[in-house]
């Protein structure tokens, strides 16, 4: 930070215009490999992975109920943080992270709670029970749509990004309260079955294909949320000189391509 | 530091008195909503017995959310928001004074009023001390986490929607150990545990949430 001159601090991404073209280099490379490692999970999942001795087929589903319901609770930390970062040092590219990471935790979110409903049925007899980690799930999508229907329903983008901000910190004071409270309220669902501390109790492939998962869900995330903020920096730099620049050299790239054909 | 928490305590507690009208309908709220879950679930009395405590819980959160709105609407439509903001009295202090007389002046009369609504579910005289207890502790928290959130929703359109889809997920931990008090002291467990947790929860939100709520005021007058 000493020389700004020479730049290779990397905080110099924190500049829209230093992010902008990263981000558009980095998406395909991390779209690519969720797509690679989907489908080495998926057939890890469905083809190697041995049938469950109590639940048989069923339980396959936790190849993705898992990664999706670790994945859902992660980016709501991941965003929490961004927004710390963002009204701690007042770096707009902060604000626009936590925003793009919303939709994308609240997808997860929704896919847990859905492939768990699918997976309950056959197990517990019923799509839906008020458990512990199910309604702490239920109401962290909650959360997360409260997040993003205060941030869309502000105008002023500044306004917006600071109140979204601390209705996130407000939120991740509240996760763990409201997860143990709701813990002690009512439990049925099964211990956490992957653990550092203890020896995992499910069998060596099950454990692989289910974390070769949620490395695809984290690809997938980074490429979908640097995809979602390339738009968000464009819309909000508008009035730069370098938006201007880019959107020129956009506008005549489509020309020429639509030109040719 | 105490004469302007006294003062901007006074004033509200004054504006609110102008307006009782107000505080009524909050109250007249609470009675209706407990009301209706007898023609709900029907009447029969040990049913109606075992969701007394969640149903009076429901209904003063019920209520307390109608009114957050309420809360800093008036001033920050008269401006009176901004010249308290721009004086140098620190914000969460007379931020905490807002709300302990938004709290005294609808919380209060629900929490006083809650007794008989338990009498007409047939909740059991035993629960009655618990519960008004778990509604002294717990409402307080209620009108903290919902002061951050009627900050936030300050002068949106739909705001109200908002703000319940804000502040309710936060509010469930506070319902489930208020609820959790008067049935737990019903079933001879001891509401203790409850009401401790209650007591924390209301320390936390004491020390966490007027700070919270003053930078939300301080982005939303921007």
């Amino acid at each position: 930070m000493t020389n700004p001159e020479r730049g290779r601090s990397l905080l110099r991404f924190a500049a829209p215009q230093n992010f902008y073209p990263l981000a558009g280099r980095l998406a395909p490379w991390f779209a690519a490999l969720a797509v690679l490692l989907t489908a080495i999970g998926l057939w890890i999942g469905f083809f190697v992975a041995p049938t469950d001795a109590t639940q048989g087929q069923v339980y396959r589903v936790i190849f993705i109920h898992v990664p999706a319901a670790w994945m859902s609770m992660f980016i709501y930390l991941v965003m929490a943080f961004w927004s710390a970062v963002g009204l701690i040092m007042n770096t707009r590219l902060s604000f626009v992270m936590s925003q793009a990471l919303a939709p994308t935790g609240a997808m997860f979110c929704f896919v847990a709670l859905w492939t768990g409903a699918l997976w309950g049925k056959p197990t517990w007899g019923a799509y839906w029970v008020w458990d512990a980690r199910l309604t702490s799930q239920l109401l962290l999508l909650f959360l997360y749509f409260g997040f993003i229907a205060l941030t869309r329903a502000i105008e002023d983008p500044r306004r917006a990004d600071r109140a979204g901000a601390i209705i996130a910190l407000v939120g991740a004071v509240n996760v763990p309260i409201i997860y143990f409270s709701v813990q002690w309220w009512n439990t049925l669902h099964q211990g956490a079955s992957v653990s550092l501390t203890k020896a995992p109790s499910m069998a060596t492939t099950m454990l692989t294909g289910m974390l070769v998962m949620a490395l695809a869900s984290w690809a997938y995330t980074l490429a979908v949320v640097l995809w979602r903020v390339r738009p968000m920096i464009l819309e909000r730099e508008r009035h730069t000189e370098w938006v201007g620049a880019e959107l020129e050299r956009a506008g005549k790239l489509s020309q020429t391509a639509g030109g040719r054909a | 530091m105490l004469s302007t928490f006294l003062a901007v305590l006074r004033r509200d507690l004054l504006l609110a008195w102008r307006g009782r009208a107000d505080v009524l309908v909050t109250l007249a709220f609470f009675i209706i909503v407990v009301c209706l879950f007898p023609f709900g679930v029907g009447a029969e009395p040990n049913q109606l017995r075992a969701i007394a405590p969640g149903v009076l819980w429901v209904a003063a959160l019920l209520a307390c959310l109608l009114s957050l709105h309420r809360l800093f609407a008036q001033d920050y439509s008269d401006g009176t928001l901004e010249q308290l903001l721009l004086s140098s009295e620190p914000a969460a202090l007379w931020v905490m004074a807002k709300v302990l007389a938004f709290w005294l002046s609808t919380g209060l009369p629900v929490v006083a009023v809650a007794p008989a609504m338990g009498l007409l579910l047939d909740l059991e005289q035993g629960g009655l001390p618990v519960l008004i207890l778990s509604l002294l502790l717990g409402t307080p928290i209620l009108a903290l986490l919902g002061a951050v959130g009627a900050a936030l929703t300050l002068g949106l359109r739909g705001g109200g929607m908002l703000l319940a889809l804000l502040v309710l997920p936060l509010f469930v931990p506070v319902l489930i150990f208020g609820a959790g008090a008067v049935e737990a002291e019903l079933s001879g467990s001891g509401a203790a545990a409850h009401l401790l947790l209650l007591g924390g929860g209301l320390a936390g939100a004491l020390a966490l949430a007027p700070v919270a709520c003053a930078a939300a005021l301080r982005i939303s007058t921007d």
